[in-house]
């Protein structure tokens, strides 16, 4: 368990002052120029070494990432782009670092931009993040201010200019290449890969893509050592990472934990334990909704990290579990990630345009039981049918909690259809018209 | 039936007002000038609030996008395309209040459906993009908000109010038919994100860096 | 050049191709929807995915670059198994409406099906149903068929440079749609149903007329304006259905304006399908007989002088040849193919070509155009000039007009000035677009009708000239300056040397009455009411427009797609169209009309096939045996050094110096041009739709 001297998040919860004073007194914006000073591949060295995981989901290694970017410049600019599109349900982390800490954010983006050659960073926030957005602006402007950015930004002699960009309620421009092309004002639509963004990202420039907090959590890693990062959590999972609890505990909260600790004492400490106590608990969704489902068996013993979770079919994701206690309906948990994942699929290419629809109505059926048991393989192979063949991951997104509902729930599902079929003595193929109203079909 | 249709009822022209043009110039100043179409969203944005002054509705009329078009130097279509791709852009008008009510998986848990049900009691509106009967409430289902550790959320324009029930939703309703504006937040014991009653971490008020070397 | 393996069979294709085109060049055929050689990729489709060895994934082949060494299998479980998936994705939400459908049969979902479809569906949810949108009068769009490929997307925003077409909102929401509804303003929307893979995008104007299997094609080249666009005339039942383009990368891509592709129906309407002579000052129905000998009788005893011969924008080579030497043999130098009185520069070939060839666009740098609006007169040709505008890259592609554009010249052009007048800043390099095509090193310089047609032309085209020679247009291995013709048988015709001849009249004094009798083939461009009262007309075409009404004799003749012809485009390029139909009637292919009235006059022309009548054209001008080809200046072939017309011509008189006047545009309805497509009702559609552009006033 992460002791509160080990913390970077210091001021995760607002309990104090947000702003440049406040910041300066928690050790933000200390000395930057010292750090600057020590070179590019010195501070890419460092974060390589500190072992630091992309925190957006993806688990990529943040320095390597870095040490993408083309060592020098051919006449383009490059650039740092910060994703701050939260979207994934039960995710809600970055938000705490937006308007409690953005001090950390903004002196880490001037760092990270100085070690890949980028004088300007922009950080893309969700649209819904109004206030959030007006904190992060504040900041800025008493960064300026106070010559920590702009021009010869903290007497590095480095200029750096940090731009905020809100979104306006797409989850796709959490997609990296999505996020790039609606920050150039179109519609967020990813891009097809290669090129790759540290070749040809925004504006067709070297880019680089990075969470809120993998960011974030440079300025500290650098002043503390990589040694003292790579001392937390384990192996390959190094660090500490915020998460966050949501659903059926005690106690929902975001907080900043050691990778590596068994989930069930995450949810008892943090979250107060489930609601009715661990024995109710049903399941649970450890990163945010596109890993699959974890049920309560998986739940006693695993780690919260990315190889132990990836070793039980699901991931770490984003660190934001969901929990669910057994007086959940798993179904209709499931299908509500359907419909989001329906709505907000971007509609650019085939399968997941057509088959988050397909998947959405299906599951709508099986929550209601109004289904033949072989519409469960029907269903899961739509899933097969749309996982990897997208553009983007949303697909595979889509896909994946539904599959992981039919791997451990699967006899939830038969048993509905049939109490449907008991209940309403459907046999045969039920068709669906507009209205709802189910007609038996010839 | 799947059609975009444009409401019939629009305005013959926009032109942005002072205020607007104030928040334009600081727009355009961050993206390089041949690159100006980055400046869409933010302009629509600004268009938005404009008519939500104006007229109280904040809305994007087609007069709008095509100004924004002329100014950015893209074609219509494009911008028409991106304020129907983004939920946030409204391309028909809406109430005075915006309720927004999250029903994803993690508010649904923690009892969407009530605040859900509350708005839908307070206001009279019957279904979801409806606007009430007064004008003054337009009720929308929204996905994730991406505050899901102090579900349900209810946002009401651009505020977050957190750790909704149905009961405080009808409060808050009716605060604000009154015309007041309630503060943000959790509506419950809790300090942000910090779990409800006090935090269990960070006990000491400041941990500076430095100290700890 | 990169060595990939497709299916285990090495192939040495360019870096930068992509896997698509890698399996393309290994003769493997990949299903596509969304990629078009000619369009951006988007890969939306995701029908084209292969298997590339040490790939996780399918990739999706099109928008994959090719790498050394790269192993691409086209032909596995995991790449049937991913089509098969995409292709159901993309049937789920499709109606089951072919039997009515007007891509049936040339449909390329339809196709695909047959080879990753299944016969039964697995979906048993409702179906997506997107309302209709209205796109003018050309386009019928039926949006539930649409499976948002965002081809049309695509080709209005990158090839026609009208950005109104889009894809709004998102997921399965998204829809293809003007969004406000609007007739779309391209003058090339017709090829939005050519790119439309599925029946989502079909003709409105043919729509249910015929099956696609049903026509019988022939091969044919467009008329409606001076490019020479390669066509496919569709006919059923000896009646014109459709006009489609034929590939040819040189002169028009794949692409056909929409004058071509629309004016069908006006070869239908307002035919002259008989002979008819005017007796008593009403015209009366004649037998072909009645009409060639009282014809003859008119001409019997009038001297060559008095007879004159003005043709018209539509003709084929080889009617304009025999009516030159009817008019030869009655000893009449009258003859001219300039109804617009335009003046060209005939001591040279090059003086009236577009010598750059359409090709050269893609290779030119810098372009100045003057006194042509080509978005109106070729459309084609205008969406070459916007293709290099767009590969080149901002600004790297200026252009330049002289003289407003009626419309949005589809790519940023500065407006330099109104009048010729702007030509002498440039000379004397005053001004600075100067610079640019100084430092420009294949600099254009398009000159229109609207320079050519005015009284200064010959000052304007001097000037321009200059300017070619000065800024190295006019270079070694470099001919940038270029006429843009608008009738498709003008170039043809000054090839042929139909021109006055010594001391012979040119079209205004024929039409002032210089001569007794007048000789129209298929002229009609010009006030009908210019033609003294005296003057006795014979007309030769196939509809009744204002010239035929005015006629005393009307020779009924074939039209374009009635009669195997030759046509000389505006770049010099010599082409065959073969006969699609016959022509309605008592009506004749023109040339064999000619023949048979010279056989009545005792004059008969020495040839009676239409090979030795081409052997004729070739002995005119030996072009004519450059069939396809740009054809080289004389000089190169037989060792001739003659170039130009072997007649001294006789123009339009023309004033000294550049007047001050501005510009005016060659044509104020892009939509009716020419009696075919002023006797199409859907031409008249589009010109009530979108109006008869007016003039901006110049000052």
């Amino acid at each position: 368990m992460l002791q509160d001297k080990d913390r970077i998040f210091t001021n995760l919860y607002g309990q104090d002052d947000w702003r440049l004073e406040g910041a300066r007194k928690r050790g933000d914006w200390q000395n930057t120029a010292e750090i600057l000073a020590k070179g590019r591949d010195a501070i890419v060295a460092e974060m390589k070494a500190s072992g630091l995981r992309g925190r957006g989901g993806a688990g990529f290694p943040t320095g390597l990432k870095w040490s993408f970017m083309p060592k020098k410049s051919d006449g383009r600019p490059h650039y740092l782009v910060i994703n701050g599109d939260e979207s994934e349900p039960g995710t809600c982390k970055d938000r705490e670092v937006l308007r409690h800490e953005p001090h950390k954010l903004i002196e880490s983006a001037l760092i990270a931009s100085f070690a890949m050659g980028a004088h300007a960073a922009y950080i893309y926030v969700r649209g819904e993040f109004f206030n959030e957005a007006v904190h992060l602006q504040t900041a800025v402007d008493e960064a300026y201010a106070a010559g920590l950015i702009g021009k010869n930004a903290s007497g590095s002699g480095w200029d750096f200019d940090f731009f905020i960009h809100r979104g306006a309620g797409a989850y796709i421009c959490g997609e990296e290449t999505a996020l790039l092309e609606s920050l150039e004002g179109k519609k967020g639509q990813p891009r097809m890969k290669p090129p790759f963004p540290a070749g040809a990202g925004l504006y067709g420039c070297p880019t680089t893509v990075n969470n809120v907090e993998s960011i974030a959590v440079t300025s500290t890693i650098l002043r503390r050592g990589a040694a003292w990062f790579v001392g937390l959590g384990r192996p390959n999972n190094a660090g500490s990472k915020l998460m966050a609890i949501s659903g059926h505990v005690n106690t929902p909260c975001v907080f900043e934990e050691e990778l590596g600790v068994p989930l069930k004492e995450i949810i008892e400490k943090h979250g107060g334990g489930v609601r009715g106590g661990w024995d109710n608990l049903l399941a649970v969704i450890p990163g945010g909704c596109s890993v699959p489902v974890l049920p309560k068996s998986v739940c006693e013993t695993v780690l919260m990290d990315y190889d132990s979770l990836r070793a039980e079919r699901s991931g770490l994701g984003t660190g934001c579990m969901i929990v669910m206690d057994k007086s959940t309906d798993i179904i209709e948990a499931i299908a509500r990630f359907s419909r989001f994942f329906k709505h907000e699929s971007c509609g650019q290419c085939t399968p997941c345009r057509e088959g988050t629809g397909w998947m959405m109505r299906m599951m709508d059926r099986m929550v209601q039981g109004r289904a033949e048991l072989d519409e469960i393989d029907l269903l899961e192979q739509v899933t097969r049918q749309v996982e990897g063949h997208t553009i983007c991951a949303l697909g595979d997104a889509a896909a994946w909690p539904i599959q992981g509902l039919i791997r451990h729930f699967r006899p939830e599902m038969e048993e509905r259809i049939r109490q449907y079929k008991a209940a309403h003595g459907g046999t045969g193929l039920v068709q669906v018209p507009a209205s709802g109203v189910p007609v038996a079909a010839e | 039936m799947n059609t975009h249709r444009t409401p019939q009822e629009q305005p013959d022209s926009f032109a942005f007002d002072s205020a607007s043009e104030a928040e334009i110039v600081t727009v355009l100043a961050k993206y390089p000038e041949e690159r100006k179409a980055s400046a869409v969203m933010p302009l629509l944005y600004i268009a938005q609030r404009q008519m939500g002054r104006e007229t109280g509705s904040a809305w994007v009329p087609v007069a709008a996008m095509d100004e924004i078009a002329r100014r950015l130097e893209m074609a219509a279509i494009r911008v028409y395309e991106v304020a129907s791709f983004y939920t946030m852009f409204n391309t028909k008008p809406v109430g005075r209040y915006h309720l927004q009510v999250c029903t994803t998986t993690p508010c649904w848990l923690r009892g969407s459906d009530d605040v859900v049900a509350a708005c839908k009691r307070a206001t009279g509106i019957a279904g979801f993009g409806e606007t009430s009967a007064d004008g003054q409430f337009t009720l929308t289902q929204v996905e994730c908000l991406g505050a899901c550790s102090n579900a349900p959320i209810l946002q009401v324009d651009d505020d977050f109010y957190e750790d909704m029930d149905g009961p405080r939703t009808v409060a808050l309703i009716d605060a604000l038919r009154k015309g007041e504006r309630p503060p943000a937040g959790p509506t419950i014991n809790r300090c942000g994100s910090a779990p409800e009653g006090g935090r269990k971490t960070l006990m000491d008020s400041v941990h500076s860096i430095s100290e700890n070397k | 050049m990169v060595r990939v393996i497709v299916d285990g069979t090495p192939v040495d294709v360019p870096a930068g191709f992509s896997a698509l085109q890698a399996c393309e060049a290994a003769g493997k055929e990949i299903p596509r929807f969304c990629y078009h050689e000619r369009l951006s990729v988007a890969g939306n489709c995701r029908m084209c995915l292969v298997q590339v060895v040490r790939a996780p994934k399918p990739v999706a082949s099109c928008g994959f670059p090719v790498s050394e060494g790269m192993e691409i299998l086209t032909d596995t479980e995991m790449v049937r198994r991913a089509r098969r998936a995409v292709m159901e994705f993309l049937l789920i939400n499709h109606p089951l409406d072919c039997p009515i459908c007007d891509q049936g049969g040339e449909c390329d979902l339809q196709d695909q099906a047959y080879g990753y479809g299944t016969g039964v569906s697995r979906y048993h949810e409702p179906k997506r149903a997107v309302t209709d949108k209205d796109l003018g009068p050309l386009v019928k769009t039926v949006m539930t068929r649409c499976i948002q490929c965002t081809r049309c997307v695509r080709f209005t925003t990158e090839v026609a440079g009208t950005p109104e077409l889009g894809m709004v909102s998102r997921g399965e929401n998204a829809e293809i749609t003007t969004y406000v509804e609007k007739a779309l303003t391209s003058e090339l929307s017709g090829n939005l149903i050519d790119i439309c893979p599925v029946g989502a995008l079909t003709a409105k104007p043919s729509a249910f007329h015929a099956r696609s299997w049903e026509y019988k094609k022939t091969d044919s080249i467009d008329v409606m304006d001076a490019v020479g666009t390669n066509i496919q005339i569709q006919a059923r039942g000896g009646e014109v259905m459709r006009i489609v383009p034929r590939v040819n990368d040189e002169v028009n891509e794949e692409w056909l304006s929409d004058k071509g592709r629309f004016s069908v129906d006006g070869l239908k309407r307002r035919r002259l399908d008989r002979p008819w002579v005017r007796v008593h000052g009403k015209l009366m129905q004649a037998s072909w007989q009645e009409a060639f000998v009282s014809l003859a009788r008119r001409l019997d005893g009038v001297s060559g002088y008095q007879i004159g011969a003005i043709a018209g924008d539509l003709c084929d080579a080889e009617s304009l040849c025999a009516l030159k030497d009817l008019m030869t043999s009655l000893g009449s130098p009258n003859l001219d193919c300039r109804q617009d009185n335009a003046w060209y520069d005939l001591s040279a070939r090059e003086g009236y070509l577009f010598n750059s060839g359409i090709l050269g666009i893609e290779e030119a740098d810098a372009l100045l155009l003057v006194g042509t609006h080509p978005r109106h007169e070729a459309p084609v040709l205008n969406a070459r000039i916007r293709k290099r505008f767009l590969d080149s890259g901002r600004g790297r592609f200026p252009i330049a007009m002289i003289g407003h554009p009626l419309t949005d010249p589809t790519y940023p052009a500065e407006l330099l000035g109104d009048g010729p007048e702007v030509l002498e800043k440039l000379l004397d390099g005053s001004h600075p677009f100067a610079e640019t095509l100084q430092t420009a090193k294949r600099p254009m310089i398009i000159i229109g009708h609207g320079a050519l047609t005015r009284p200064d032309a010959s000052a304007i085209y001097d000037a321009c000239k200059k300017l070619a020679i000065q800024t190295g247009a006019i270079a070694e291995g470099w001919n940038g300056l270029n006429v843009l013709h608008t009738a498709a048988s003008r170039v043809g015709a000054l090839d042929l040397g139909f021109l006055p001849g010594t001391r012979g009249r040119n079209a205004s004094g024929m039409l002032r009455g210089d001569v007794d009798v007048l000789w129209l083939l298929g002229a009609d461009e010009f006030p009908v009411d210019k033609i003294e009262a005296d003057t006795f007309v014979v007309y030769q075409g196939h509809h009744g427009d204002a010239a035929a009404a005015r006629a005393d004799i009307i020779l009924p003749g074939a039209a374009y797609t009635e009669k195997p012809g030759t046509y000389v485009n505006t770049e010099g390029r010599v082409q065959r169209s073969f006969r699609a139909v016959f022509p309605p009637g008592e009506a004749r292919e023109d040339w064999r009309i000619l023949r048979a009235f010279s056989e009545v006059i005792g004059k008969t022309l020495p040839y009676d096939t239409l090979d030795a009548l081409r052997d004729r054209m070739a002995e005119v001008n030996p072009i004519f045996r450059q069939i396809g080809a740009v054809a080289q200046p004389i000089t190169q072939i037989e060792g001739q050094g003659v170039s130009a017309p072997s007649v001294p011509a006789v123009s339009a008189a023309q004033e000294e110096g550049l007047a001050a006047s501005a510009f005016r545009p060659v044509m104020q309805d892009y939509y009716q041009t020419n009696p075919i497509s002023r006797a199409s009702p859907t031409m008249a559609d589009c010109s009530r739709v979108y109006g008869p552009v007016r003039a901006v006033a110049a000052e």
